[in-house]
């Protein structure tokens, strides 16, 4: 065989590699995205009509979101969506709490603890990190400087 | 006796013949265009099991009982059985091969796993070791996700380039007898890496290793890719597939007219959603013995290359950012014995 660099082989790679049709799954993301949120905005109406307050109304539309997002997950038509979606259904609440109850499902046949207790995170553990030292700096500098 | 022409490619002067063999698959496989062409297809993807792993080990069950069963052979006429799988520590194959009591080989090759351990069933025919050996190796869609990507159920978008891991199983006896197909010459492939580090473009990563291999058994045999009927790779799919091609192309070996791909094969990409194609030990083995092994023995093709690969792809080490190794072995499988130089 001749010698082919890896730089000339990436370049040849990538040439026969088909990129993501973005023309298309960067507006089916803004649409199944925004129909989350729209639906979340609905939840928060409906709450306030039913003469919950401002806050807890949107913690129950967080709660309900979440319901909903495992329930699909559940019966199997998260993914489904998510494969047209994509961002569209990861990045609101209910990509989380698809992401928490994926390994739940999957993990359970090695048994509650090593399973289902062990796995749970692996998906959204990072973001729980990340999520938590990046609060811990904002109220650092909130304190000294808020 | 074997007659080595290069440190990779061997001669097989007794020619071991493929005595019989049987492809299983699941739903997916089912749905595909070669569906009417397998022995057994189960299109609940549990095959009755609990748990994914043992679904796989089920599976592999299967195809092996099916292939000894059209032999009419039990478990105690095969000396020596070679058997891989992608799942760690090969456990579909040891699970679902516990059971048979037959001295037992377990062989990790990726995807090329399927001409790993037919290269070593025929040469342990041929080298006398063993009467009768047996091959097999399966791959389970549902086993791989959880092992080597995300739970199922997890709502992520696969690549254009991904590739679908294949439910299925394809099982192979060798023997020693006068009936095609015949096992004619194997080369042995080396590991070859051009730096690839995107685990869900596996096709690109073992494209230069099927090339090699290709090539390195054209230039010790002195054959050219017209002598063949089909050259099938296991497993590039669209993207490995074109970069094969334009790599041999260079090498002055076009093979586009005589070139198919397992993984290509096995499913219909306009309509299943497979993305870049068919992977997994289990591709190439059920197209193999669906497919490839039945028109060789009718004689409706007289001589085919099996060149099955493998991305020897490991998650922790592609999180650490290494490259992934491609491997590719390679089968001549012939209609008839032939005579010496071809």
């Amino acid at each position: 065989m001749k010698k082919l660099t890896k730089n000339e082989y990436s370049t040849l790679a990538d040439k026969a590699s088909p990129p993501t049709k973005s023309y298309r799954t960067i507006p089916t993301a803004f649409l199944v995205g925004g129909l989350i949120c729209t639906l979340g905005q609905g939840l928060l109406n409906l709450y306030q009509y039913l003469g919950l307050p401002e806050k807890t109304a949107s913690a129950a539309v967080s709660v309900s979101l979440i319901f909903l997002s495992v329930l699909a997950t559940g019966l199997n038509v998260y993914d489904n969506l998510a494969k047209y979606a994509g961002a569209g259904t990861l990045v609101p609440i209910t990509g989380f709490a698809n992401a928490v109850a994926s390994p739940a499902l999957e993990f359970k046949s090695e048994g509650l603890i090593l399973g289902i207790g062990a796995k749970l995170f692996t998906i959204s553990g990072p973001v729980i990190v990340y999520g938590i030292a990046a609060s811990c700096v904002y109220g650092l500098l909130y304190y000294l400087f808020g | 006796m074997a007659k080595r022409l290069s440190r990779s490619t061997i001669r097989l002067e007794s020619c071991p013949s493929i005595q019989a063999w049987a492809a299983v698959g699941g739903k997916m496989e089912g749905e595909g265009p070669l569906a009417d062409e397998f022995d057994f297809l189960n299109p609940d993807t549990t095959f009755g099991e609990s748990t994914w792993e043992k679904a796989e080990s089920r599976m592999m069950r299967t195809a092996v009982d099916r292939a000894f069963a059209k032999a009419k052979v039990c478990p105690s006429d095969v000396d020596i059985i070679f058997a891989g799988d992608l799942l760690n520590q090969c456990v579909g194959s040891t699970y679902g091969l516990r059971e048979l009591e037959i001295p037992f080989l377990g062989l990790y090759g990726a995807c090329s796993t399927m001409a790993e351990s037919l290269c070593m069933a025929s040469l342990f025919i041929e080298g006398g070791l063993a009467e009768r050996t047996a091959a097999v190796t399966s791959s389970h869609f549902c086993s791989a996700e959880r092992q080597f990507r995300f739970p199922l159920e997890y709502g992520g978008q696969r690549a254009p380039t991904a590739q679908w891991t294949a439910t299925a199983s394809g099982a192979a006896l060798v023997g020693r007898s006068m009936a095609a197909p015949f096992v004619r010459e194997v080369c042995i492939g080396s590991i070859v890496d051009l730096g690839i580090t995107d685990a869900a473009n596996m096709g690109a990563a073992m494209a230069p290793a099927a090339a090699s291999t290709i090539a390195a058994y054209f230039h010790d045999t002195h054959l050219k890719p017209a002598d063949f009927d089909r050259i099938f790779t296991g497993d590039l799919g669209l993207v490995g597939s074109t970069l094969l091609l334009e790599l041999l192309e260079r090498e002055g070996l076009p093979i586009s007219a005589q070139h198919a791909d397992c993984g290509l094969l096995l499913y219909d990409r306009q309509s299943q959603d497979v993305h870049a194609g068919g992977s997994g030990c289990g591709c190439s083995a059920s197209v193999l013995c669906s497919h490839i092994l039945p028109r060789v023995q009718k004689g409706e093709w007289k001589d085919v290359l099996f060149v099955a690969t493998g991305a020897l792809m490991s998650p922790t080490l592609v999180q650490q950012g290494e490259s992934i190794p491609g491997i590719a072995h390679l089968l001549h499988i012939s209609n008839t014995r032939g005579k010496e130089g071809m």
